[in-house]
């Protein structure tokens, strides 16, 4: 069900398929490369036509699915996250760090504590498929506050516990996303603890979720354990921004 | 026999080139043929990556009204479409079909994708660049087409167009495939107004606000997409469907074009030049 798992697989099989010559086109890096110019285009296309505070469209609780399907990684078999899970998350702490003035360590309790923003809103999957439920949490706006953001951060970074990707090379195991300070700074960009009026389960990302709203469901970052503000994305993971992107999804996750 | 006059001459028949297509019409036509076919071809890779179509603003996981899937039954890949509860074993073509040796399942075959093999991240890049090509063209075809004067002249129909018995003469003469010869030629009949017009101004139309309606990004700037369609499901049933319509409208344009002289119609659209036939009268 994950996006594309099949992918890290197609490598061997590729040229045994009688389609080499067609694919050597359709994915060579050059030609997608040249493809990928539109994302720059799309990325400042819309946020053109977005106003930094056009909201995403809320739902009512009638609409909320039963069947809200979870993606990606559903139950993370790392040790550190494990061990959180035996202790419900008591120890955990959310590490706010980076280009910060104040870096934090906040409890679940302290994130509780903090003014919360409940939404009803639509989780749109790379893949095709929306589903709808209601996300409680602060804002990363108000969390950022706390650590008071240098002037010189441009992009806040969120550290994940699953390793997606077990067999890749050590620092790219691990899912991560970034968003700019426009979305981060977006009255519907909130870290959710709760899903439907209930903490948030494991496959839906306990403790912790961003929910960036005008994105696909990739950014929507699920067992967040540190959020990192920071100048350049080169020096994490790959060095496009995220787990996805680093295997080849736009950045920019608004189409 | 004596004192009889000469047999009269029959009238001869020579061939006329006339300009039919202007050059923003044949540019565009072109640029369109390349882009639309990239599209459909990413687009299917895309729907791959979640075969199923819901309407609303939410999927319905257990509810498609299409799926198309592929399991492995008793050793056997077998793959299936759904279509509103109704089963149909489409095994090779639809749900499970041969990646190589092999049987895999994957909602449309290896032939009818770009890339070929499953590649959700590299058809979307592939599916939104030719998005903006396509959308650009299409742009130029409607604002030169309104401006200069073609979408009013050759494809409005007139009055005279839309009587019942023209209309009903036209279907029978196009459905026997014969096409119209001489001063008639150059312009287009009825039915192919009523197609090339609702092509331009629905289908296509229709496919780039359908496509727009899937960006959560574009529905916070133009919330009345989702209201419009129905919801993003809705909007990607109903982007799914008009491009099976295109894809319909191709399948009989190509046909016509072969049936109603198939070099002629190329030369139209490549030099702009069109042949007629008209009749001499004897000299």
């Amino acid at each position: 069900m994950s996006i594309d798992r099949r992918h890290w697989l197609r490598a061997a099989g590729a040229s045994a398929l009688g389609l080499a010559g067609c694919n050597k086109i359709s994915e060579a890096p050059p030609v997608v490369n040249f493809l990928s110019s539109a994302e720059g285009l799309n990325r400042r296309v819309q946020r053109l036509l977005l106003w930094r505070k056009s909201l995403a469209r809320e739902f009512a609780e009638s609409d909320i699915s039963k069947d809200f399907r979870a993606n990606g990684s559903i139950n993370p078999s790392d040790a550190d996250y494990r061990a959180h899970v035996e202790s419900g998350f008591e120890t955990w702490r959310l590490v706010i760090d980076g280009l910060v003035d104040r870096p934090q360590a906040l409890s679940l309790a302290d994130l509780k504590a903090l003014p919360s923003r409940t939404q009803i809103t639509r989780h749109d999957c790379v893949e095709g498929w929306s589903s709808i439920a209601k996300w409680t949490g602060p804002r990363l706006a108000t969390v950022l506050a706390l650590a008071g953001l240098k002037p010189s951060a441009k992009y806040i970074v969120f550290h994940c516990f699953d390793s997606l990707d077990p067999g890749a090379v050590e620092g790219q195991k691990r899912y991560y996303e970034s968003i700019d300070l426009v979305d981060a700074f977006h009255p519907q960009t909130i870290l959710a603890h709760a899903m439907n009026g209930a903490p948030l389960g494991i496959p839906h990302g306990a403790p912790l979720r961003l929910r960036a709203e005008r994105h696909l469901g990739y950014k929507q970052a699920k067992y967040i354990m540190r959020i990192e503000a920071t100048d350049r994305l080169d020096h994490i993971g790959a060095g496009k921004g995220g787990f996805w992107e680093d295997r080849g999804y736009e950045w920019y996750a608004g189409i | 026999m004596t004192d009889t006059a000469p047999p009269p001459t029959p009238a001869r028949k020579t061939k006329m080139l006339v300009r039919r297509h202007s050059l923003a019409v044949r540019i565009t036509h072109w640029v369109n043929v390349v882009s639309l076919t990239l599209m459909l071809l990413s687009g299917l890779n895309i729907f791959n990556a979640h075969p199923s179509l819901y309407w609303g603003a939410k999927a319905t996981f257990s509810h498609p009204w299409l799926d198309m899937s592929g399991a492995q039954v008793g050793g056997r890949w077998q793959g299936t479409t759904t279509l509103a509860g109704a089963k149909f074993d489409t095994t090779g073509v639809l749900g499970a079909s041969k990646v190589g040796a092999d049987y895999q399942a994957r909602a449309f075959p290896v032939w009818a994708t770009l890339p070929s093999q499953t590649y959700l991240s590299i058809a979307r890049r592939w599916h939104l660049f030719f998005a903006w090509v396509f959308g650009i063209n299409g742009f130029i075809y409607l604002a030169s087409g309104l401006i200069g004067g073609h979408l009013k002249r050759d494809l409005a129909p007139t009055w005279a167009d839309l009587k019942p018995r023209n209309m009903l003469h036209e279907i029978v003469e196009h459905a026997r495939l014969r096409f119209p010869k001489g001063e008639e030629a150059r312009r287009y009949n009825v039915l192919q107004k009523g197609a090339y017009l609702s092509v331009a101004l629905i289908l296509l139309p229709l496919m780039v606000l359908t496509g727009m309606t899937m960006s959560p990004g574009l529905d916070a700037a133009f919330p009345w997409l989702l209201d419009l369609f129905g919801g993003r499901q809705s909007a990607r049933s109903i982007h799914f469907i008009t491009a099976s319509l295109v894809v319909a409208f191709i399948v009989v344009h190509l046909i016509m074009v072969v049936v109603s002289g198939l070099w002629n119609n190329i030369r139209s659209m490549i030099t702009g030049r069109y042949a007629i036939e008209v009749e001499e009268a004897a000299s």
